[in-house]
Formats: structure tokens, sequence, C-alpha cells
């Protein structure tokens, strides 16, 4: 499935396969719109300052300076200075998960077995940690720069015990999510399934990217005025680019 | 505000001060930076009361391996560390295990203070308050291996107890608490341990009385 009509300001289209992972350095002044090809797909991303990557996004402080341990429209992802990286502008399924972490090659092995390149080509069996590692690598960065992820189009509940739970149905064919960046943002991205998703076979979904030219924030753009507290993150965003 | 558990699992909390290796009081605000050895056990306690302490738990052999919360929630499929968790690194194995605790639901959320983060949740002038993370920076400076803001990611709260709503809210709960609240774990693997005793003022998680805590080895 592709996007029928163009979206305003669009600057390019992509598809991620299934398992594949997908990276851009996405400017201020433009955004991502993510989009699920098929049912349950999940979409584990991190993000960094691309002008110095030390800068990394935050799940503790994107979690406590707005009160929140899931993401949707209206949130912000903060990185560890104080500053937004991005602003969640829209959004059709509610919920993305903050808390899941990602696969790894131990564990996709556990659940689904070895399928290997020699066999199966392109189909082989990939995990996120490998998808993120070899990016990352790209940029000069590596395990010490991978912190936690965000695992877009997943829904992870917590009870009162603090057991967590993953529920399916979240997200469907066709469900965005779109991401508005305030800084220069390294985005990396993949489509590995959740780790806690209990489907019995490996399944990826594929997504579609789609970089376009937005405006950037306005002094009551709803993200900002969420909180008092994006208030001053984009105040200290703004400052950055003084 | 549920209480928090007390865990009725049998603890180490029968070792005794006098037969501890290492003994030592950490003022209230400052960071502390050691090595654990595989086997040896590590008790913090709050010396007065509601104290959080910032940690973070690195591989003393290769630094790159770290403590992860995501990957320890996943092992657990919890979000709170009590008797029997693992706290399990980035590489997935076992760096230690909780093996006495007073408090039951330490939190892995939440992360440190810092100056940036204090200016986006109280106030732009609180930038230059005292954080835990200006002590984690501070201890990994002098530590004698290389080891800086690269290596920091979501760090463990012992004695704080921030609960997830059904509807995907986070909250802190005050727990107002005696002195003597602790925590002790093995180590699984021979660890650099980090922490911050924690000198948040702007929110009660040290009841706005920042107090020294005490931390102790035992080589068993």
């Amino acid at each position: 499935m592709t996007t029928e009509i163009a979206l305003p300001g669009l600057l390019w289209e992509d598809t991620v396969p299934a398992g594949a992972s997908w990276t851009h350095v996405l400017k201020r002044g433009t955004s991502l719109r993510i989009t699920a090809l098929g049912d349950d797909a999940n979409v584990p991303a991190i993000f960094y300052n691309s002008e110095c990557p030390v800068e990394r996004y935050s799940m503790p402080d994107t979690l406590k300076a707005q009160h929140i341990a899931h993401l949707t429209k209206g949130f912000v992802l903060y990185s560890d200075m104080g500053r937004v990286l991005c602003s969640i502008t829209d959004d059709t399924c509610g919920w993305h998960d903050l808390l899941g972490g990602h696969s790894t090659a131990t564990s996709i092995q556990d659940r689904f077995g070895n399928q290997r390149y020699q066999e199966h080509h392109n189909d082989f069996y990939r995990n996120t940690r490998d998808n993120l590692l070899i990016e990352l690598a790209n940029w000069g960065l590596g395990l010490r720069d991978l912190s936690a992820n965000v695992n877009f189009f997943s829904k992870v509940q917590v009870d009162p015990d603090g057991q967590l739970e993953y529920l399916s149905g979240n997200s469907k064919a066709g469900d965005f999510v779109e991401l508005r960046a305030e800084m220069n943002v390294l985005v990396i991205l993949d489509t590995g399934q959740h780790p806690l998703n209990s489907a019995g076979s490996y399944a990826p979904v594929p997504v579609q990217v789609a970089v376009r030219r937005v405006a950037i924030a306005t002094a009551d753009d709803p993200c900002r005025l969420a909180c008092p507290e994006n208030n001053r993150g984009f105040v200290n965003t703004e400052r950055y680019f003084l | 505000m549920r209480a928090p558990a007390i865990s009725r699992i049998p603890t180490l909390a029968k070792l005794k001060a006098g037969t501890a290796a290492y003994n030592e009081i950490v003022a209230a605000g400052e960071p502390w930076i050691h090595e654990l050895k595989a086997g040896q056990v590590f008790r913090i306690v709050a010396m007065g009361g509601s104290q959080a302490v910032d940690a973070l738990f690195y591989s003393a052999w290769d630094t790159s391996e770290r403590y992860s919360a995501q990957d320890t929630m996943l092992e657990q499929r919890n979000i709170y560390l009590k008797v029997g968790s693992r706290l399990i690194s980035n590489l997935g194995r076992p760096m230690l295990t909780i093996v006495g605790d007073s408090f039951g639901r330490h939190d892995t959320l939440t992360g440190a203070c810092a100056a940036e983060s204090n200016q986006v949740r109280y106030s732009l002038d609180k930038r230059h308050m005292h954080n835990c993370r200006a002590n984690f920076l501070a201890a990994m400076a002098s530590w004698r291996t290389s080891i800086d803001k690269r290596d920091l990611s979501p760090n463990i709260n012992f004695f704080v107890h921030a609960p997830v709503t059904p509807e995907g809210e986070l909250t802190f709960a005050e727990d107002v608490s005696e002195p003597g609240r602790y925590v002790e774990m093995r180590a699984e693997m021979d660890v650099i341990a980090l922490l911050s005793n924690c000198p948040q003022l702007n929110n009660p998680c040290n009841g706005y009385h920042p107090t020294p805590i005490r931390v102790m080895i035992w080589d068993l």
C-alpha cells in the first residue's frame, strides 16, 4: 500500500522492507511520516543530535517531563540535554511503546530458530540490535551510543505490580505516525518485531517512510503547549539555534 | 499510594557490618565509584530515610558492556526491581542479582536528574543546582579507565517508586520511609558501580532533605 495522494511538501518516499533498517538526518523544518504496511507493525527507533551525537534521545527525560509511559500525538521526544528532538504531530493508532526494548540475535534465534543468508538470501532472519549497530557504525557510533529505543505502533501496558503486557491489535495497515524534527536529528529505525510480541513466527511488517517540508513549530503549537515542561523544552531548543 | 511490598524471600541482610571488607559513608549529594568483584555482595543503606540513590553498572573489563534498563525489564517482564531481579547488561548477561531488599519497587524508568532536565521539569533558572548527572560525569572523569557521557544510559533509582498506570501515565509515589532502608546485591561479574547520592531538592524523592548513605561490600 502506498500513499495515494501526495503529501503536501513531500520530498522523499521510501519503503523499509520487513526486518530491515533505515536512517536519515531529519532536518529541522521537515517531518517524517511512518506508515504501517501491515497489521501489528513495530518500528524500533533511536534519535541523536546529528551535529553532536552524544546528545541523544532520553527515555527517562521523555517520560518524566511529560508524566507519560507511552507516546501519541501531542507528546515529544526529549534529548538528554533538555531539548526537543522530535514532536509527534499526528498519529492514528494512539499508543507507541517507550519501554519494551528490542530483539537481539539471541532472542530471535531462541524464538524462531536460525534462517541464514546462505540458504535464504535476503529473507534471512534479522534482529533489531544488529541492524541498529550496523546503522550506528556508519556514523562512527556503536554499542556505547545505543541506549533505550522507542517502538512505534506497539502497545505495552504496565499492570499495578509492574508487569509488562504486549497488546496485539494496536495498529493496522495504513496507520501512521508523524514526527516533526525540532533539531537536525539522526534517525535510525528498523522494522523488527516487538520483543514482547508473542507471535509464533518471524513475521516483521514493512513500513513506508515519507519526508516532507513542514513549518517550524509556532508559539501556539499543540505539542509545545501540552505542558509547561514542553514549553521550556522548546525554549531550550530555540536557544540552541541562536 | 500502595505501600511497597516487603519481600518474604530470605535475604542476606544477616551479614554483619563488622565482617564487611569495605564500609564507608557517602555524604548527601555526592558520587561514589568502586569496583566490585564477581561474588562480592554490595549493600546500600539509606541512613536517613527517604533518599534516592541513582546507580549505573559497567563491566570492569569492557565498559561498553553496561546495565541496560530495557534488557533488564524485558528479561523479567517487569519495570520494578526487587529481590531476585537480575540486572542485565546490554549484551544480555546478568551483572548483579538483588539478594536483599527492604523496598521492593526500585525504579528503572525515571533516570537521573540533570541540569537540563531540571530546567525542563521545574524552571529554566534551575540549571545551576547540583544534580546526579554532574555527579556521574565527575566520578567517570576520576576513574582510571575511560568512561564518559557516551556511556550514560537510563539508570536505576534505588528507593524511588514511580508507578505506571494502565493508561500509560508515569506517576511518582511519595514514599515516606524510615532510616535504614537497604538494598543488597551480588555481583555476577566484575563490575564498576557508579552511584549518585541524589542531591535533588525540587521534588520529594529525597524528602527535600538529602541524607548520607552507607555502602558496604562483603567478600563471600
